[in-house]
Formats: structure tokens, sequence, C-alpha cells
């Protein structure tokens, strides 16, 4: 009991130390890396990424995919941007976004639970999809300015000291973190996706309600990639049709690296965290070096996935049965 | 019920009734989409645009059909030809290699790239839209790197001619997806290499224990999906004189994958079908020209591609037809 007790945390461990190589290294490497203000702007530049992730956590735990994540980030920034231009309220816009987001989740997965269809193929067309209806709604960035976001830029910051902060996005992703923890972890709901991502079968036979929570989680990740959107359009102040191209490998790496089994049953939303960090801490690093460009980002965290796929393969080989 | 079921059970009618259906919509509303000039003996029009711009999607299409019918999928394509496009453009820019040789390195290196894809999932056992999604990312940063973000542009004759030249008063890449057409249905038709791809695609342990080695097969194919993706990151060059390494076979995947769907290959696999395919992906294409036509900009034509995809998908669903077939009957009592 106590040996697969263990094993469960084996991932959750391989990231915690990942995360803490990674930063000592960076640290040793480069002066100021180990301050507040560094791990401040981590966690502020990638509240947007771990915010879908979060969303991500729930459909990979139940066995999913979800690869439209990058397509409803960029309608959501973008529909946001055009209501605002247009003289409408932002939050009456952040809301549609939000609720838009929801509902393109559900749909692609009641056409995932209901017809049987592979989650990769419903969501791929969801993400072609999504973003050609973000370039219908303009085809180009536009900028926001407006009383309600500059009032959340400038009052709304959680101020650690005299130059560190964290703004109200990096505060809401924290809020929507825990709520994710105490969903997964003390809820009915969160049992029954484990349960599902465990065992279909056996979740359908035991009585759970597999049909709804499979099209929740679906609906989660959609409305939390819209989420992500909203804190973007605070990030950057505008909204852009283009953000967010290959960001669905981004999101899943996060997951992944936190310690979530592709194949699904198995994670925590606390690795999922630690995922998020790992990915700003090389972010930051690659920008505090300054010689390589962004794309090695890309490969680097490309390279990471597929290390911690090929680890989980070799942690989950002996409580497999040889298929 | 038994003409229904007939036309459900040939593969190649709904392909070719789209076809149909959207040349006569562009016959009807299309001015001059029929029209055939010859120019400087060559011969010139909508028609003959359609078959040249259609050659990269139906050069992937070959490819991805075998994947697919092995029950898999390659995301990687549209970056693979970027990877093809960028080496091609720099070498015929900073090196004095021969054109040959320049193709050459060109496409053992997508083919690599391709055997790695095919490498991460038949021995590494990783799912094959995971390996190929990172390989999408990678590819295109591999890309990025070879140009360092610079788009090259060149003038050289045979690089040009590749996408733009003419062979027997048609366009050269019409040559180009016919030899790639001819050897693949060779291939997989007249040798055992085709029932070995579908078997795989029908029951992968079924065809191990019947001595096939699956996993070589996996493999090849996924290298051989890099070889048509690398040919057709060439000709997408060499069509603009130019490698964008950002936009070069951007969302090409997508057209990939609709091309073989419709065309009749399931994606669950086994049957495959590559005549197919290749309707399917001069449907896209025409389907893509007709929405320029319409002046629907590039960008927005992924909303009705991505719907035609699901509908098809949700066609061949079971569970789907089911719901119909119930529908049809209670209307029917």
């Amino acid at each position: 009991m106590n040996a697969i007790f263990n094993r469960k945390y084996i991932p959750l461990f391989a990231t915690a130390a990942v995360l803490i190589v990674l930063y000592t290294i960076a640290s040793v490497l480069y002066d100021n890396f180990f301050s507040i203000l560094t791990m401040t702007n981590i966690l502020s530049d990638n509240a947007y990424l771990g915010v879908i992730a979060v969303g991500m956590t729930f459909v990979i735990l139940t066995g999913g995919i979800d690869l439209s994540v990058g397509s409803v980030f960029a309608f959501s920034t973008i529909l946001i941007a055009s209501m605002a231009e247009k003289g409408y309220s932002p939050p009456l816009a952040i809301l549609l976004a939000v609720f838009l987001g929801l509902i393109f989740g559900l749909f692609q997965g009641i056409l995932i639970h209901k017809f049987k269809m592979q989650p990769f193929l419903v969501t791929l067309g969801g993400m072609f999809f999504a973003r050609g209806a973000a370039f219908m709604v303009n085809m180009e960035s536009i900028g926001i300015s407006n009383k309600f976001y500059d009032w959340v830029l400038d009052d709304l910051n959680l101020w650690i000291n005299s130059e560190a902060f964290l703004p109200a996005s990096t505060i809401f992703f924290l809020i929507v973190f825990v709520i994710g923890m105490y969903v997964a972890h003390l809820t009915r709901f969160g049992r029954s996706v484990y349960a599902i991502g465990g065992s279909e079968d056996s979740a359908l036979l035991m009585g759970l309600p597999v049909g709804i929570v499979k099209v929740a989680v679906y609906g989660i990740c959609g409305m939390c990639s819209a989420l992500g959107g909203v804190l973007y359009t605070f990030f950057t102040g505008s909204g852009n049709p283009s953000n967010g191209v290959g960001l669905e490998l981004d999101v899943i790496a996060s997951v992944v690296i936190g310690g979530t089994l592709l194949s699904g049953g198995v994670g925590y939303v606390v690795g999922t965290l630690m995922g998020v960090l790992i990915y700003g801490t090389i972010q930051c690093a690659l920008m505090f070096d300054g010689r390589l460009n962004s794309w090695w980002l890309r490969i680097a965290i490309g390279v990471l996935l597929l290390i911690f796929i090929l680890m989980q393969r070799v942690l989950t080989r002996g409580s497999e049965s040889d298929s | 019920m038994k003409v229904t079921d007939r036309i459900m059970s040939n593969r190649l009618l709904w392909p070719i009734m789209g076809l149909v259906l959207l040349f006569v919509f562009n016959g009807l509303y299309g001015e001059g989409f029929f029209k055939i000039e010859i120019m400087n003996g060559y011969l010139y029009g909508t028609t003959i645009d359609i078959i040249n711009q259609g050659s990269k999607v139906m050069l992937l299409a070959i490819g991805m059909t075998l994947v697919i019918a092995t029950g898999g999928i390659d995301l990687s394509v549209g970056s693979i030809m970027a990877v093809s496009g960028s080496i091609g453009a720099l070498l015929v820019n900073e090196s004095d290699y021969s054109f040959a040789l320049i193709v050459a390195i060109a496409l053992v290196a997508t083919v690599i790239i391709g055997l790695v894809n095919g490498v991460l999932v038949s021995y590494i056992g990783l799912q094959p839209f995971v390996a190929t999604l990172i390989m999408m990312v990678t590819a295109r940063g591999i890309a990025l790197l070879i140009t360092n973000g610079f788009i090259y542009t060149f003038e050289d004759e045979d690089f040009v001619f590749l996408g733009n030249g003419h062979f027997l008063m048609l366009p050269f890449t019409l040559t180009i997806v016919l030899i790639m057409t001819v050897i693949s249905i060779f291939i997989t038709r007249k040798t055992a290499v085709g029932v070995f791809i579908e078997a795989v695609g029908d029951n992968e342990r079924a065809s191990r224990f019947a001595g096939i080695n699956t996993k070589v097969v996996k493999m090849v194919v996924y290298g051989f999906s890099g070889l048509c993706a690398g040919i057709a990151g060439l000709v997408a060059t060499s069509n603009i004189k130019a490698a964008d390494t950002i936009k070069l076979g951007e969302t090409m995947e997508m057209d990939a994958i609709f091309a073989v769907v419709v065309g009749g290959t399931s994606l669950t696999g086994g049957k495959f079908n590559l005549i197919g395919s290749l309707i399917g992906a001069l449907l896209i294409q025409t389907l893509t020209t007709t929405m320029y036509f319409l002046g629907v900009p590039p960008a927005i034509t992924a909303v009705p591609k991505s719907i035609v995809i699901i509908l098809v998908c949700l066609l061949q669903s079971e569970e789907f037809r089911r719901m119909i077939m119930s529908v049809v009957r209670r209307s029917r009592a």
C-alpha cells in the first residue's frame, strides 16, 4: 500500500525537483534572477497560461484533450477589444466572451461524448473554427483603452514590496487555481473526473454521471480559455485574432510536466501550477540570457514535454498490464 | 433502404458529388471559371490554377492517407513544409550546390523529421497526435532557426520552375503529383506494403501476431508523410519565390486531413483510398478558390472547412447514423 502511495507522487516530486533545479541554475547564471521581482514576474507573465492550464488539467484527467484552447483564447481577446472599441461596457464584453467560451466547450464535449468522436479531432476542428471566427470579428489587432481597464490596472494591484506587485489578473489566476484544487480533490464532480480517467466503463457501472461530467470538463476548459483571453487583454492592453498560435502545446506541456498523465486518471492541479512555473522559469531565463530567440522556448518546452511523457511511461509501465 | 445503403457505401461518390456541386456553383456564379486559354503554348485558367495550387494539398494528402490508414495522424506536415522550404531557399541563396543536391538535402531532412515522428509513435508509444503536435511546434522552431526569421527570396531558374513551370502544356506540379501518386499506388497495391498498412490500422495486435513488423510499418509511413510534406514545402516556396517560415504551410495539416477524411478514408484506420484523397484535395482547393472568388479573406476560410470536417466525421460516427436512422424510422411509423 505504501509503495503505491509513494509511486503516485513520484511525478509530482519530479516536477518540483525540476522547478527547483531550473530556478537554481538560472539564479547562478544570471544576476538578479533570484529576487521577488523575478518571481512575481514569472507568475504574472503566465497568469493567462495558468488559468487555461487549470481547465486543461480537468480535460486531460478524464483522458481527453482540448486543442482548441489557443483559438478560443484569441477569439475572446479580439471579441472584448472589438466590443470595447464600439463602446460596449467592458464587464459586459468579458461576460459575453466567457459565456461563449463555455458554450463552445460544451458543444465540443457533446460531440465527443454523444457521438463518440475522438477528442483531438473534434477540438482540432474547434481550433480552426475558433481561429477563423476570431478573424471574422476583426482582421487586425485592436488596442483597448477605457476607464474600466485603467481602474483594474492602476488600483487593483497587490504590492509586495516597493518594486514587486501582483496585478489583479495574477490574483485572479491564484483564485482560479484554488477553486480548481477544491473542485478536483474535494467535490463529487472532481472524484467523478478521476474515476472516468481511470476507467470510463467502471465509472459508468458505478453509476457516476459520466456523460454530464465529460461534457462539463470541456465546458470548463472552454470557459478557462476565454478567461485566459480576458487576463491577456489586461496583460497586453489589446486584442489580436492571431494571439496564442501554438498555445495549446504550451498548455498541454504545463499540465503534463506538472505530473498529469495524458492517459487520464492521475494528476494534481497543484502540479499544473508547478508546470506553469517551470514554463515561466525557462521563458524568463531565455529573456535574461537575451542571446536566444523566443523559438528556443518552444523547442525547449517540446523537448521537456517529451522527457516527461517518457518518464511517465517508464513509471506507469510497472502498474499497467502489457497491451 | 438498399439504394441508400449502396450510395452510403460508395466512398468516392460523396467527394465527387461535392466537387460537382462546387463546379456547378462556380459555373453559374463565377465568371469565366471554366475558361481555359492558351498563352505562350501553356494552358491558363481557373481550373488549371486549382490543379496547380491544389498540388500541395494533394501531395500532403498522399502521405496523410497512409498515416491515417495505420490509425495515426500527422499534425506536423505544415511545419515540415516550412523546414524544407527554408532549407531550399537558404541553400539556393547561400551555397553553390546544384539544385538537385539542394532538393536532396531538403528532402532528407524532412524524411528524418518524419522518421522521428514514426519512432516516437511506434517505438516509444506516444499517441500519434501528441507526438506530431510536439513536432508541429518544434519543426516550425527549427525552420525559424534555419532562416533566423529572415524571408529568403530567390530567382534561381530551376527552383522557380518547380512550382511555376510547365510540362506538356500543364503545370509541372501536376507531373510531380502524378509521379508520387503512381509510386504510392504501385507500392500499396502491387506489393504487400498496402496490406501491411491496412492490417496495422485494422488490428495492430493481430497483425503483430501474424508476423508483421508493425513498428517498422508505422515508422515508414510517417517517414513517407515527411517526404510528401517536404516536396509540398518546396513547391509552396517555389510558388511565391520566397520562404516565409512563419506562414509557410500554416493550417495545411487541416486541409490534408480534410482531403483524406472527405476522400473516404476513416480516421479509425484500416482501409484507405488514395484516389479518394486526391479528389478530396481537389475539393478543398476548389472550395478555397471559390471563397477567394467570393471575397472571403483567407484566414476566415478555416470556418467553413472545419464545419465540413466535423460534419463528415459525424456522418462516419456509428452513434450519429443510429440516431438519424431512429428518427427516420419514427417519422415513417
